[in-house]
This record gives structure tokens, sequence and C-alpha cells, in this order.
């Protein structure tokens, strides 16, 4: 059994493609996470306009990447675009797939958080001289974070595990090495030792928000 | 052929499309049997796991936490690859439905186990406390008192929860499954063209928007009730 699963020849052989992967899933995930999050701002922001023509494309854009899975649209842009003449290349596609489809789940949340904050805030704050923007900086947006920050670290663990999806792109990142490193082996170890990298990465993560979603239940 | 009739026969084309909708419609009843199996069993085990969990004994908390712990920090994906491409190595052949299924029924178990505990936990313990006295057991405490209460709380981040991890049934044409997205996409390499991908996703929309549509009403539903 450990000579199957966790061979440790296996691993002395792969350890180096497998860290190769480790190190760009931390780099993808660095760049996805800020993209999703600002994608998620955009929406949030454009979610307080209460003019319908922006309220209800902007509810229907919303819904529609929650309903189309990544996956879908990570294939779409990946093998349906070239048909049109446009090849972005496996980043640019997981760039864009993880703008659209996590910047909607984001958006959800982040405008949540800025529902929660009282009229009354915002009105004190413009009367103090504060422009819009600066209102929003300065006092909602501050605010609104921390009241949905268990939201947005949940949501956050399942972008960082998303990028799992860029292994089908072809990009080279830790789900994508250790399959590489298994076909050349012939042995299921390497996709073990990676979904331990996983887990080990994880887990703080897992463990802080389970403590974090029960206070917040409890306290509904 | 002006621009915009050239798009159109790429990525609408009807005859592609036509040839190759019974082969999509053949993946969404794949997909739709999928979701309903990962849905039923996957909330299924959660409970049951919630319910052990409440009993209070530590040998088998321990455990119980630790397999939700790793399957909230395990992508779906790479769950599927290893039952699917791992486990042949100690002679099981799980096929690629099974290892789907398997895959997102843990992810999905794991979350409502979460959810539900959350949800039990979050009725106080007098409540507890006064059905005992009055002579309920604790089961009939459990399932006559806690339970309603607790399941109209996880309601919204339930189905929320299970609307996302029921989309990964996608996942599964990575292993070559015949699901909507695996039919698809082999459509397109036969057809030489996207339409079939178009469909593809038209698909998925048809099964999941209604399904969020209901959540996002559940979501404000319960809001104001409280």
């Amino acid at each position: 059994m450990l000579e199957t699963f966790f061979n440790t020849d296996i691993i002395g052989a792969a350890w180096k493609i497998i860290l190769a992967g480790l190190g760009n899933t931390v780099l993808l995930s660095l760049v996805v996470v800020p993209l999703g999050l600002l994608g998620g701002l955009i929406l949030s922001l454009l979610a307080g306009v209460r003019n319908p023509l922006v309220r209800w494309p902007l509810m229907a854009w919303v819904d529609f990447f929650r309903a189309f899975p990544p996956l879908v649209l990570l294939i779409f842009l990946f093998a349906g675009l070239p048909f049109a003449g446009l090849e972005l290349g496996g980043f640019a596609c997981v760039c864009i797939a993880f703008f659209l489809n996590t910047g909607a789940y984001y958006g959800e949340i982040l405008r949540a958080g800025i529902e929660s904050i009282p009229q009354g805030q915002i009105d004190a704050a413009r009367s103090t001289g504060l422009g819009r923007i600066w209102t929003m900086i300065y006092v909602v947006l501050p605010q609104a974070v921390r009241n949905v920050l268990p939201d947005l670290l949940s949501n956050t663990l399942e972008v960082v595990k998303l990028t799992s999806l860029g292994s089908v792109v072809a990009m080279p990142e830790l789900l994508f090495q250790a399959r590489q490193a298994q076909s050349l082996t012939y042995n299921p170890t390497p996709i073990v030792v990676a979904a331990i990298i996983y887990f080990v990465m994880l887990w703080p993560l897992v463990r802080l928000l389970s403590r974090l979603e029960n206070r917040v239940l409890a306290r509904a | 052929m002006s621009n915009w009739e050239r798009f159109l026969d790429t990525f609408f084309n009807t005859k592609v499309m036509a040839k190759y909708a019974p082969d999509i419609a053949y993946g969404m009843l794949i997909t739709v049997e999928l979701a309903a199996l990962v849905i039923v069993s996957g909330l299924l085990a959660g409970l049951a796991l919630a319910l052990v969990r409440s009993l209070g004994f530590r040998v088998l908390n321990l455990p119980i936490v630790f397999a939700v712990d790793l399957f909230r920090a395990l992508p779906p994906l790479v769950i599927i690859v290893f039952i699917y491409f791992g486990l042949p190595a100690v002679d099981l052949s799980p096929s690629a439905f099974v290892s789907t299924w398997l895959s997102l029924m843990f992810v999905l178990m794991a979350f409502s186990e979460e959810i539900f505990w959350a949800g039990i936990t979050s009725i106080p313990k007098g409540q507890w406390e006064a059905a005992r006295s009055t002579g309920l057991s604790f089961g009939q405490t459990l399932v006559n008192v806690v339970l309603p209460q607790a399941l109209r709380l996880t309601i919204p981040p339930l189905t929320n929860r299970t609307i996302a991890i029921t989309k990964g049934t996608a996942l599964g044409s990575v292993v070559a499954l015949n699901e909507i997205l695996g039919m698809a996409s082999s459509a397109v390499s036969n057809s030489y063209n996207p339409s079939p991908l178009t469909l593809g996703a038209a698909a998925y929309l048809v099964l999941f928007l209604p399904m969020v549509i209901v959540g996002r009403w559940l979501e404000t539903r319960m809001r104001w009730k409280r």
C-alpha cells in the first residue's frame, strides 16, 4: 500500500517537478484572487446604482456566471474562441474566466457587506463634507469588508482550490505537474503528494473558517 | 460573408447544432443523473455525520472533523483525478461516473456537515434541557425540537453551496465522462466548429440558472422572516 501510494523513490525522483507546480499554484493564486476581488468590487459598487437599467442587467450577469460551471467557461475561452481567430493561451483564459466567475461570487459577498452599513453613516459622512467616493473608501468599505470577512475568506479558499482547473488548459500548476509526474512514473504517488500539499497549505484556512462560521450562525 | 454572419456561422451554426443536439441531450441526462445522486447522497451523508457528531463522543468526532476538513481543503478535481487515475494501482477501477460521483459526494458531505452542525449548535442549550425535562428522549428532542429549527437556518447557505458543488459535475469531462461538457468537447473536435460548445453552455444554463434563482429567492425570503 505504502509502496504504491507513498513511494519514497518516486518522491525522490518527482519532488522537483511537483515543487515547481506548487510555486506556480501560489503565483497563479496571487494573480487570480486580486482579479476576482477587483471584478467583485466593480459589481458591488454598480449594485448601489438604483437605476433599473443598471440593476437588472447586473443581476442577470451575476446569476449567469454563478450558474455557469467555471470549467465550461474556461473551455469555451480556450477551445471555442480560437475558432474566431482569438487564441489567448492558457494563462490569459484562466485570468478572464476567474475574473468573470469568481468576480460574480465576490461581488455578491461585497454587495451584502455594503448593504449592511446603515444609510445614516453615509449621510453623516456626506454631511461632514466628505465626497461620495471618499465616503465609500473611508467609511463604507472598511466596515463592509469586516462584516463579511468570513465569506470573503471562504470564497478565497474556493478560488485557490479552483486554480487546479488550470491543469485542464495545460497551465503547469500543482495538479498538472503531479499528473505529468504520475504518467512518467506510472505511479499515483505524485498525486497523493500534491493532495497532501493542498491539504497542508489550506488546512489552517479551513480551521479558521469553520470557527468563524460557527460563531456567525450561532449569533443569528 | 459579413463579420456578423461569420460569427453566427462559427458559434451558432444551426446545421452543426442540429447534428449534435442528441449528443448534448444525452450529456444532459448524465449530468442530471449525476447531479441528483451527488445532491441526495452528499446531503444525507452530511446530515448523518452532523447527527453522529451531536452525540458528543470524542472518538467519533475527531475522525469526522478531520474528514470534513480534508474534503474542504482538497480541490474536487484533485479528488476525482486521484480516484480515477490513482485507485487502479490497487486494482480498483471505478468508472468515470463513479469517480466523479464519489468525489463530489465527499465534498458536499463535508460542506453540508459543517452547515448542519452549525445549525444544530445554534439552538440554545436551554431548549435541549427544556425538551428533555418534559420527558422527551434525546432522539425525540433532536427530531422534534432541534432539527426543525436548525434546518431552517441552514437552507440558504446549503442551497448556495449545493449549487456550487453540483456545477462540479462538469469536472467529470476531465476523466472522459460523457456529461454535457465532455459530449460538447468531443463534438467540437469532430465537427471542427465550436457551436456544440455554445449548445452545451445553454444546456448548463437551463439546468443551473433556475437553481441559482431559487437560491437567491430563498436567501431574501429567509432574511425577511428573521
